[in-house]
């Protein structure tokens, strides 16, 4: 009964976004009020509605409901109660259920935000708002139904993948989803601007908090996805430029040149045209992205199940949403026209320079995720390129970008003088140079791609620090610096972090591979491992290998090389017929050592696989992206009045 | 450039995308059968170091004269367990040779998991760079070739082959070649 109320909630929710498409945007072209005022109430019932609709089926899912063909597909009774309703996103249906219901809750913030924004404006947001929300709940009813009731409901369900049941991937869809969606406010708002031929620094600063929070949960989602890629799948790597990564890559990147133009926007009035046509760009890469992934058009490890008929509806989907957004922009954008000159020695000119940089990103992991389609349109077959296609290009786009992300905050807006930046960024120039040199003497690898990494983000850190030490002037100083500027300068700093981590990582790394037995040894990276045990029992619902090692640094005196133990396992779930493996993983200062559990030898059973992984300056990579997101949250807080001087 | 063309030009370059974004799924490809370039061609010229320390290298001329099945494997890849004893199939009953191209893998691993899964290659080639699986068009690994007498490649199977495949694909065309 309750499945069918949530079946019968979205239907309703469909129909009122019919009506919410309709009646506020006729109601602003003729100036009625309460036509416009309509939008703001359909939302918050939609919103009502497809609630409804979700905790039906969180429901459904907490109960092990197998009258419910969704829920036999992806759930099972021996699922511990968070990942049973975890598992209500955790499938394609269930997550374009999660789509809906986060679009219908941005709906109504933004109806809640009727006080801070023009009514007709906000009305033909909703508008917008409500034709995105058409497409997705028709897709959802007509071709991804997770309402739908079998005939005979089977005793168990067949959802019981272990890989799967994991607090970070529990938790990280949603937050994916919450940044993709989020980026339709930004796509409305530009498609509402266009319309109204009004864009100015109060829409920048109107939309700049929305954009923030979509950004800052995409980056969670990110980074949640790819640290359970480094712990749970025990392959010792963070990101395999996988179509699904890139695809949640995609509309970072454009979303980060999108805030950045919108501060220009803000400041300065300029930019108007670009700033538009990157609110689509993002949004659609996330549209895109969907359908990508979910259309089977490229293959994926992550890919969810393909069905022909879902790539045609979101094809559509992205064509109408993307297509009739370019259209506008094609008619509109011609008469919108900068206020502004750009004056080239200021901050504008840095931050549009670091616009290109961005899109020449975007560009270039959109070109490498759709190689293979690209290829086989040309009768080429299919090939698809992998890390070193994005180390090659994306890199060298690294250095100047890091170069002018130093450069920034140093610069004035509209006229900056070159004596004046030069003198501010002497000192980061000398300390850059002494660093340099550090680093090549450093026992890092001096190789071109850790320089090109290590300098540029030491330099970001130092201008940023002195930066910083500037504008407050003094200690007392640094308590006055506004929430927004430290959130700047935390989400730098953790960018510049987050490539010394992923250069330590994948550059400096060390890897051994062999058969182990009890009392065997290894050396990897100055740390000796000793296999203690190895033995196999029973878990909760699973069988295990498990190893146990003693661990030690080989360098130093007998009593600072103290021993540590670290126990990789390696699972075995018969219900599921899945293996798991268990890395074990130890901080060591800033690096990690991964322990891997390999096979068995069936000759010798004593004998195991056994993977050691050194990841050095690791800890820096998930810190980095962990100040990302979290100076995008200082960002988001409201802005404090400056006390006056007493 | 006008204003007005410059507008329209990222909306020019969507509907270029839409129409390649449409081509697979209009054709109703299954996006898991990549159709190669090489089917019918013949198989371009390559030396291989040996992947096993006691084993001898493989280039082009060990496929010369006689039908062939290549298989690109590694121990890293897990689906590539699931069609060893399939591959063995082939080599024992079907009476094909099979060689394997051990992709960007590492010597240490290879000896364990062929200990393991079995080793029903003739020989086995190590590609570490990776530069003949781009020449042969390789998606990723597995990937299985179907070789005639002439050198000309008559199937690829991307994806570990199942039970099925090797019914319906492998083994009718495998007795073809072999005649």
């Amino acid at each position: 009964m309750i499945i069918e109320l949530g079946h019968f909630a979205l239907i309703l929710a469909l129909l009122l976004a019919f009506l919410q498409a309709a009646v506020p945007m006729i109601g602003a072209a003729h100036g009625r009020a309460r036509w416009m005022h309509f939008g703001r109430q359909t939302a918050w019932s939609g919103f009502g509605l497809c609630t409804i609709a979700l905790l039906a089926l969180m429901h459904a899912y907490a109960l092990s409901d197998f009258s419910v063909r969704n829920v036999v597909e992806n759930s099972h009774t021996l699922k511990p109660l968070l990942y049973k309703i975890a598992g209500t996103w955790g499938n394609h249906e269930g997550s374009m259920l999660l789509w809906v219901w986060m679009l219908s809750f941005w709906s109504a913030m933004i109806a809640q935000a009727a006080w801070r924004l023009p009514e007709t404006f906000q009305a033909r947001t909703l508008a917008f708002q409500a034709m995105l929300l058409i497409g997705f709940m028709l897709f959802v009813l007509c071709a991804s139904n997770p309402f739908l009731r079998l005939e005979i409901a089977p005793p168990e369900g067949f959802g019981l993948n272990p890989v799967l049941q994991d607090p970070a991937l529990a938790i990280h869809p949603p937050f994916l989803y919450a940044g993709y969606v989020g980026f339709s406010v930004a796509f409305c708002f530009a498609m509402a601007a266009l319309l109204e031929k009004k864009i100015d620094a109060i829409w920048a600063a109107f939309l700049r908090p929305w954009v923030l929070a979509a950004w800052v949960s995409l980056t969670i989602g990110i980074a949640l996805g790819s640290a359970w890629a480094y712990y749970e799948l025990g392959w010792g790597g963070f990101w395999f430029w996988d179509p699904v990564e890139n695809a949640a890559l995609l509309p970072w990147l454009s979303g980060t040149a999108l805030l950045h133009c919108l501060s220009v926007l803000e400041k300065r009035g300029a930019m108007k045209n670009w700033t538009i046509f990157l609110a689509i760009l993002t949004f659609s890469l996330c549209l895109l992205g969907a359908f990508l992934v979910r259309s089977g058009v490229l293959t994926s490890v992550h890919a969810f199940a393909l069905d022909p008929a879902r790539g045609v509806f979101l094809l559509v989907l992205l064509a109408v949403a993307t297509g009739g957004g370019l259209f506008l922009y094609a008619l509109r954008a011609p008469y919108i026209r900068g206020a502004a000159l750009f004056r080239p020695f200021s901050r504008e000119t840095v931050l549009l320079l670091n616009n290109v940089f961005l899109f020449a990103a975007v560009a270039t992991v959109f070109m490498g995720t759709l190689y293979p389609l690209f290829m086989s349109a040309l009768g080429l077959g299919s090939v698809s390129v992998g890390a070193p296609y994005y180390t090659a290009t994306l890199v060298p786009m690294l250095v100047p970008f890091a170069f002018l992300m130093g450069l920034a905050p140093a610069m004035a807006w509209r006229a900056g003088r070159p004596d004046l930046v030069l003198r501010r960024l002497l000192a980061p120039m000398l300390l850059t140079v002494v660093a340099a040199v550090a680093i090549i003497f450093s026992p890092l690898p001096s190789s071109p791609l850790v320089l090109a990494a290590m300098i540029p983000a030491v330099w970001i850190l130092l201008t940023l620090g002195q930066d910083v030490l500037r504008k407050a002037g003094n200690l007392r100083g640094l308590a006055y610096l506004p929430a927004r500027y430290y959130g700047m300068v935390i989400a730098h700093a953790g960018f510049a972090f987050l490539i010394m981590g992923a250069a330590g990582a994948t550059q400096a790394d060390s890897e051994d591979i062999r058969w182990m037995a009890q009392g065997d040894r290894a050396r990897v990276a100055g740390y000796e491992f000793v296999l203690l045990t190895a033995t196999s029992d029973l878990g909760a619902n699973f069988n295990r290998d498990k190893a146990v090692f003693s661990v030690r640094p080989t360098t130093g005196t007998a009593a600072s090389a103290r021993y540590f133990f670290m126990t990789p396992e390696k699972r075995w779930y018969p219900e599921s017929e899945k293996a798991t493996s268990e890395a074990a993983l130890s901080l060591r200062g800033l690096d990690m050592l991964y322990v891997v559990l390999g096979d068995q030898d069936e000759k010798n059973s004593a004998r195991f696989v056994v993977r050691i992984y050194h990841h050095p300056l690791i800890a820096l990579l998930f810190a980095g992206a962990t100040m990302i997101a979290l100076g995008g949250l200082i960002s988001l807080t409201p802005r404090y009045r400056r006390r006056r001087g007493t | 450039m006008k204003p007005q063309l410059l507008a329209l030009v990222p909306l020019a370059v969507f509907i270029l995308l839409l129409a390649l974004f449409a081509a697979p799924l209009m054709r109703g490809v299954d996006p898991a059968k990549l159709e190669s370039a090489m089917i019918g061609r013949e198989i371009p010229d390559f030396v291989l170091p040996a992947a096993l320390p006691d084993g001898r290298h493989f280039d082009r001329d060990d496929l010369a004269g006689a039908p062939a099945v290549v298989n690109f494997f590694a121990s890293w890849c897990v689906p590539c367990q699931a069609e060893q004893p399939l591959l063995a199939r082939m080599a024992a009953q079907d009476g094909i040779d099979v060689y394997g191209v051990n992709y960007k893998d590492k010597p240490e691993a290879l000896a364990p998991w062929l200990e393991k899964h079995g080793n029903p290659f003739k020989l086995i080639g190590a590609d570490d760079e990776g530069r003949v699986a781009i020449e042969w068009g390789v998606y990723g690994v597995p990937e299985t070739f179907v070789i005639d007498r002439r050198g000309v490649i008559r199937l690829r199977h991307v994806g570990p082959v199942s039970e099925a495949d090797y019914r319906a694909l492998f083994k009718p065309l495998i007795a073809e070649v072999m005649k």
